[in-house]
């Protein structure tokens, strides 16, 4: 039996795979195709302090081995979230972690002080990253301030699990990770998309309704690898990485790079039991290489 | 809603019966009964082999029986053209059904349906058939050649065409076919944007029911990503959920 258990504070997680934030809804989604009870962890939607509309269609642009997305943080706001969604969700055997977005620093603040009350919300992650939202998001994780300030407020707010989910659209990532650390951060979480942009020549109209969006899938894979090496050489706090992760090997290529866990996303678009998938071949891939623990492989390079 | 599934199907035909469009027929790969699927619904198609082409391609569902399903595919890009061009035999790993597809009503109705918009109105028109309803058919298409399926639809009820250069049916649009000179009870509608609205325009000024099926882009197909959201009147929702049909009187078309 390979020990798969990993801690990211003082959160547990069976074993290190969770789902990526705005790829998984609320986990209920795929109920009818895998057992949501196997994941490490599950992470819903982006929610804000009152519900957002988000941006307008078109959204999505499909690009080479990759997509750019524009969604906005379309959510019904964490009231609507704490009276209709949770009770649904509360019970699976998986740690719920809740992803906390804001235009301003009161709004976040004011979202983890009322989910704190609710005992399975496990964690929160702090999205100071979102590059679709005209205010906030992306503004605070792009400079060591913004992420110092963000983390501050919301350490007092939450006494549970606190990850920082990092934007890689910055010239020194590994600084705003120590910036988060340095007040409080559990963990930071990385990448968010990438900054990019989709042109339809025949029509010489931009793809996105937001002209720029987020660029997530295999495309980024390479650099969020980069960062998630870069983030762990500087910081003691456990990192988790995602980004273009779409098999177990990938996984095992974030851990190796310094992630304690990791996070898929796109790919649940592409095959919705890619988790259950990637948790067996880290299993495997463990047996193969005579790996008894996972935390083990953690940053061996 | 629907149960849904993942599955290997193998292509039991590929036939390319237009210069735009193939007619897939597929069965399960594991000889297993089809998964219930309503009229309306669609499928998420993952293209193998194109490692460029990420998402799957919602397809809607154009014929069930008890062990295969019937897919209408419009060569629209690399990865419809990589279904397109898929040899029998080989293999493919859908997502569905999924969606909410379209209310059945008794009586008489009006399925009216232009382009890779007729896939879904052959399935509709059996089920509304075998339901007892009564099933009338009106066709768009630009020339007689891209009148597609004519004989499968022209085997469940009475067809109108409209083409537009006239070499079929009514010439002009399907809007100025004879077939409006009627009252019909309820419009199914599935075809190119510019028709659709312009069959909703015609049904509201007659106070008919009429539900559309919309074909925004998509990534999940499952309500996870919030991509494919149309503007209704509850706010945004996502079509591949909520929808892809809609009653028009949910949609927020009048410009």
């Amino acid at each position: 039996m390979v020990k798969l258990e990993v801690k990211i504070g003082q959160l547990r997680l069976k074993n290190p795979v969770m789902t990526a934030s705005g790829t998984f809804g609320y986990g209920v989604e795929f109920e009818d195709l895998i057992d949501l009870n196997r994941l490490g962890g599950y992470i819903v939607k982006g929610t804000t302090l009152n519900a957002r509309e988000g941006n307008p269609y078109p959204r999505m642009a499909e690009t080479p081995s990759g997509m750019l997305n524009a969604v906005g943080l379309q959510n019904k706001g964490v009231n609507y979230f704490i009276e209709h969604i949770y009770p649904t969700i509360k019970d699976i055997d998986s740690k719920m972690v809740v992803n906390v977005s804001g235009a301003k620093l009161s709004d976040y603040v004011e979202v983890c002080e009322r989910l704190a009350p609710l005992d399975k919300v496990a964690a929160v992650e702090i999205n100071i990253s979102c590059p679709n939202v005209k205010q906030g998001g992306m503004a605070f994780g792009t400079t060591c301030q913004g992420a110092a300030e963000v983390t501050r407020a919301c350490r007092e707010a939450f006494p549970r699990t606190m990850i920082i989910k990092l934007s890689p659209n910055v010239t020194d990532i590994a600084s705003i990770a120590l910036a988060a650390e340095a007040e409080g951060a559990d963990s930071v979480s990385l990448i968010n998309t990438l900054l990019g942009m989709a042109i339809d020549a025949e029509r010489q109209r931009p793809c996105l309704s937001t002209i720029t969006g987020g660029l997530s899938g295999p495309a980024v894979k390479p650099v969020a690898l980069r960062m998630v090496w870069q983030v762990a050489h500087a910081v003691k706090i456990p990192v988790i990485g995602l980004g273009g992760i779409t098999t177990a090997t990938d996984a095992i290529e974030f851990m190796l790079a310094g992630a304690r866990a990791v996070q898929i996303g796109t790919a649940n678009f592409i095959d919705p039991t890619v988790t259950m998938k990637v948790i067996d071949g880290i299993d495997d891939y463990c047996q193969r290489h005579g790996v008894s623990d996972i935390n083990e492989i953690v940053g061996l390079i | 809603m629907t149960k849904k599934y993942l599955k290997d199907y193998k292509i039991v035909a590929n036939e390319a019966i237009h210069r735009a469009y193939s007619l897939m027929v597929l069965a399960t790969a594991d000889g297993s009964e089809m998964p219930p699927m309503e009229p309306g619904q669609f499928v998420e198609v993952a293209v193998p082999d194109a490692p460029h082409t990420l998402l799957r391609r919602p397809i809607s569902v154009h014929d069930v029986t008890a062990h295969s399903i019937s897919l209408l595919i419009r060569r629209a890009g690399e990865g419809t053209d990589r279904l397109c061009d898929m040899p029998v035999g080989s293999s493919l790993n859908i997502l569905g059904p999924l969606g909410h597809g379209f209310d059945l009503r008794p009586g008489r109705s009006l399925l009216a349906g232009g382009g890779v918009g007729v896939a879904p109105l052959l399935y509709l028109g059996k089920r509304l058939k075998e339901s007892g309803a009564e099933p009338t058919f009106l066709l768009g298409a630009r020339s007689k050649d891209d009148v597609l399926r004519l004989p499968e639809f022209e085997a469940i009820g009475k067809v109108y065409v409209s083409t537009e250069d006239g070499t079929l049916g009514h010439k002009g649009l399907i809007t100025a076919n004879p077939a409006w000179q009627q009252q019909w009870p309820v419009i199914y509608c599935c075809g190119p944007m510019p028709m659709m609205k312009a069959v909703a325009r015609l049904a509201a000024k007659a106070g008919t029911e009429c539900q559309v099926s919309l074909e925004n882009m998509m990534a999940c197909g499952l309500g996870a990503c919030l991509c494919c959201v149309e503007p209704t009147i509850k706010g945004n929702v996502c079509v591949c959920t909520e929808g892809p049909v809609f009653n028009i009187n949910q949609l927020l078309w009048q410009e």
